[in-house]
């Protein structure tokens, strides 16, 4: 038994670690974050250049065949440093959806570029009646001609204001919320009939609900077999659980590190805050979520890439619970340690606040997760 | 990273099982299993198996009559134990006093004293709190004068567990009033059948004698009984308290009682249909057995590092936190789990030869005295707030 990671992992990690450090500061991030992008287009080049967007991918992609411990190194120090790039959805989802389905004339033309960063690509699975099932899919497919017409609304995908490759879930057969008939298509946001609506989000990224009228694609356009995307949705949507688990532990860390911080400079009464009990108590109680939500994002890493099996779906679950909670209360436990100047802009604690409590909206918040825990419970 | 035994400990885990199979006696188990009283002969009885098999002292040098374990043999010997039913060590001679004259005692000490916790001759109970010394435990007040090659004890300790049966105490005690309260402390061994000494029983909420209160009048105790100098008891004790902590998170013993809960909820029915299948229900199920998950990798975490050469320190403090408030999530379960049946509270019952017919059933019967007996568990081994205390200085500086 060992926790430590190995040396290739570490040299990994810190590597991550200075880039992030050195290009990536409160103040940076802010114009990022309010650049058309939404993001820095630089940054992201950097991480392409670095072999960090190929960590996943084979070697001849240009990667290491890395793991769920590789991406979680990765994740957890774009974590620290509230990084906004479109790693999660393009390198980790889209990519492992690629990878999972696709054929390989649609592997040779799209994992390259996921893999150097040279390709963008976000993915729509969510919409707007669906809430966290991936498997409630209204949008429809049908057959016409040589390909395929889609119709339909795809809700919060991030990322998909800058990506070049959009993959959506579209319904082939079967009713609302059917696994079976789910089918996988990559679109390009230029074709005709797609219409992206872009907003901010309150974390600080970007994102867009898209519109699909009468779009029309080819047959090259379908990721793996015509209604049967259900499992590799589910799959990947697990390993991106465990990589936001471990985006999560690194946002806590530097959360609770300020709050920390701040209860040891801030005095009233004479006296350093942190002196007085109520508040040491409360922070070690932060301490302690962050430790749990460190053991379940570890667990998580560790089956990420494992066969799929209901043990899988569990931990997942588990880890993704653990983070929902943990996260929200860090969060508003450091805000109210704060005080005022918790709930203001120009302090960068706010913002690690504000992801911590974002990162339970996406991939199924720990309600879901509970409830989907329940359920296997009682099928074991 | 990573998470998975090596061959030995495989191999060793074998082993445990084997023994266990062969060894440990059913009707002991079944009384641990089911939350039922265990007598001291019960307790003496395993011992000996377990001294016999030279598995008694984990934490003792081989020169003493220990064994060697690695910190994952010993959470393997943890998680076989807790799920075979196996009775919890009584702590006080073995892991407290044992420990504690090893590294401070002298020769004679070391051989009067250690074969007898060994043999089991000497059941030993822990003199530290005192009614009004608690939480706050140096201001304790006890006091052991000096009169020639005795110490004349007078004073009062309480929550001493299982003292009923004890024939030794470790004790706390002032013998200098004019320093710092904690450098005025001693550490004394004494016999339980000194003229002087009365041991009162103190009835647990749950009905349960556990914990006594002990009065020592004019109590005449041997300077030779005295553990290394006079006025470091307190050193003495916070190491003895270290070895206290650890474990006491209990992650097994809550794996064994969510097992438990989960039968208990499979053949209570709710709307015609085991409770454990009622919505609500088992997500209160899913949410506990999630957050054990989670302080079973944190345990984990820190028997590695531990193994790789670290010191456990007030890591070990938060998760006696976590992994105390868990249990007492699942008890708190348990006792929802048999709704009105919560409430008869028949006594007989709890015996393990009950022959009568139950009210409900045997599961149920100790469910409720068991949850209002492990809210000991947040305030006993340095309350919950007392381990923040310690985070909060040891780790955080504040």
């Amino acid at each position: 038994m060992d926790f430590r990671l190995n040396e290739e992992q570490q040299m990994l990690q810190d590597t991550v670690a200075r880039l992030v450090r050195g290009e990536y500061n409160f103040e940076k991030r802010l114009e990022f974050s309010e650049s058309e992008a939404g993001f820095s287009e630089d940054f992201w080049k950097q991480l392409g250049e670095l072999g960090l967007t190929a960590v996943p991918f084979s070697e001849e992609l240009g990667g290491f065949g890395g793991g769920g411990v590789e991406v979680q190194s990765v994740m957890t120090e774009l974590g620290k440093g509230l990084c906004l790039e479109p790693y999660l959805q393009s390198v980790i989802l889209a990519g492992g959806l690629i990878s999972q389905a696709g054929n390989s004339t649609q592997k040779e033309q799209w994992l390259a570029g996921i893999a150097s960063g040279e390709l963008k690509a976000a993915v729509g699975l969510q919409e707007p009646q669906s809430f966290y099932n991936l498997n409630d899919v209204d949008t429809r497919a049908e057959k016409s001609g040589d390909g395929y017409v889609l119709n339909g609304r795809k809700a919060v995908v991030i990322g998909g204001q800058c990506a070049d490759l959009i993959l959506v879930s579209a319904r082939t057969s079967g009713d609302s919320r059917d696994s079976d008939g789910i089918s996988l298509f990559a679109i390009s946001p230029d074709t005709a009939g797609v219409e992206r609506r872009v907003y901010p989000t309150i974390d600080g990224a970007k994102g867009c609900d898209i519109t699909l009228n009468n779009v029309q694609v080819g047959t090259d356009a379908l990721l793996g077999e015509e209604g049967k995307a259900a499992d590799a949705i589910e799959y990947q949507t697990g390993r991106a659980i465990a990589a936001l688990c471990a985006e999560a532990v690194g946002v806590m860390e530097v959360a609770n590190e300020l709050t920390l911080d701040y209860l040891k400079q801030r005095k009233q009464f004479g006296v350093p805050i942190g002196k007085f009990q109520v508040l040491q108590h409360r922070m070690v109680d932060m301490m302690s979520e962050l430790e749990q939500a460190r053991s379940m994002a570890i667990l998580a890493a560790s089956v990420a890439d494992e066969e799929q099996s209901d043990e899988r779906r569990r931990i997942l679950s588990a880890a993704k619970n653990v983070i929902g909670r943990s996260g929200q209360f860090i969060s508003e436990k450091g805000i109210q340690s704060h005080g005022g100047i918790g709930m203001t802009w120009e302090y960068n604690f706010a913002h690690y606040a504000k992801r911590l409590v974002m990162i339970n909206h996406q991939l199924g918040d720990d309600d879901f997760h509970l409830e989907r825990y329940a359920t296997l419970l009682q099928a074991s | 990273m990573n998470m998975n035994y090596t061959a030995e400990e495989l191999a060793f885990r074998d082993e445990v099982r084997a023994f266990l199979d062969e060894k440990l006696p059913a009707d002991i188990a079944a009384k641990v299993k089911g939350f039922r009283r265990l007598s001291k002969e019960d307790h003496l009885r395993w011992q000996k198996i377990l001294v016999a098999r030279g598995w008694y002292a984990t934490h003792w040098p081989e020169e003493y009559g220990g064994v060697k374990w690695t910190p994952v043999q010993k959470h393997i010997w943890d998680e076989e134990s807790c799920r075979y039913g196996v009775p919890r060590s009584i702590p006080f001679g073995v892991n407290m006093v044992a420990p504690v004259i090893i590294k401070f005692g002298n020769e004679e000490q070391k051989q009067q004293y250690l074969p007898r916790i060994l043999s089991g001759e000497d059941w030993w109970c822990q003199g530290y709190s005192e009614p009004g010394a608690g939480s706050d435990l140096a201001s304790l007040k006890t006091r052991a004068v000096r009169d020639g090659d005795h110490y004349i004890v007078n004073g009062q300790k309480t929550w001493t567990t299982l003292g009923q049966h004890a024939d030794m105490i470790f004790c706390l005690v002032r013998t200098n009033t004019e320093v710092k309260a904690q450098e005025g402390i001693s550490f004394l061994l004494i016999d339980m059948n000194t003229p002087g000494i009365t041991v009162r029983p103190i009835i647990t909420l749950d009905g349960e004698h556990e914990v006594n209160e002990v009065f020592f009048e004019d109590v005449k105790v041997p300077v030779e009984n005295l553990v290394g100098e006079e006025d470091k008891g307190w050193t003495y004790a916070k190491y003895l308290l270290t070895y206290e902590r650890t474990g006491l998170a209990g992650i097994g013993l809550s794996k064994a009682a969510l097992e438990h809960l989960k039968q208990l909820a499979s053949r209570r029915l709710k709307n015609g249909r085991p409770l454990i299948e009622d919505p609500s229900f088992s997500q209160r199920i899913a949410q506990v057995e999630i957050d054990l998950t989670a302080a079973a990798i944190s345990n984990l975490r820190i028997i590695a590092s531990v193994e790789g050469g670290g010191v456990p320190g007030a890591e070990s403090s938060m998760l006696k936190v976590k992994g105390t408030e868990i249990r007492q999530s699942i008890n708190d379960l348990a006792r929802r789990a048999i709704g009105p049946y919560a409430l008869p509270f028949v006594e007989e019952e709890l015996n393990l030869d009950y022959e009568g017919e139950f009210l409900s059933d045997e599961n149920a019967a100790p469910v409720a005295a068991h949850y209002f007996n492990n809210r000991k568990l947040s305030i006993f081994g340095g309350s919950n707030e007392i381990q923040k205390n310690i985070v909060s200085k040891m780790i955080l500086g504040l």
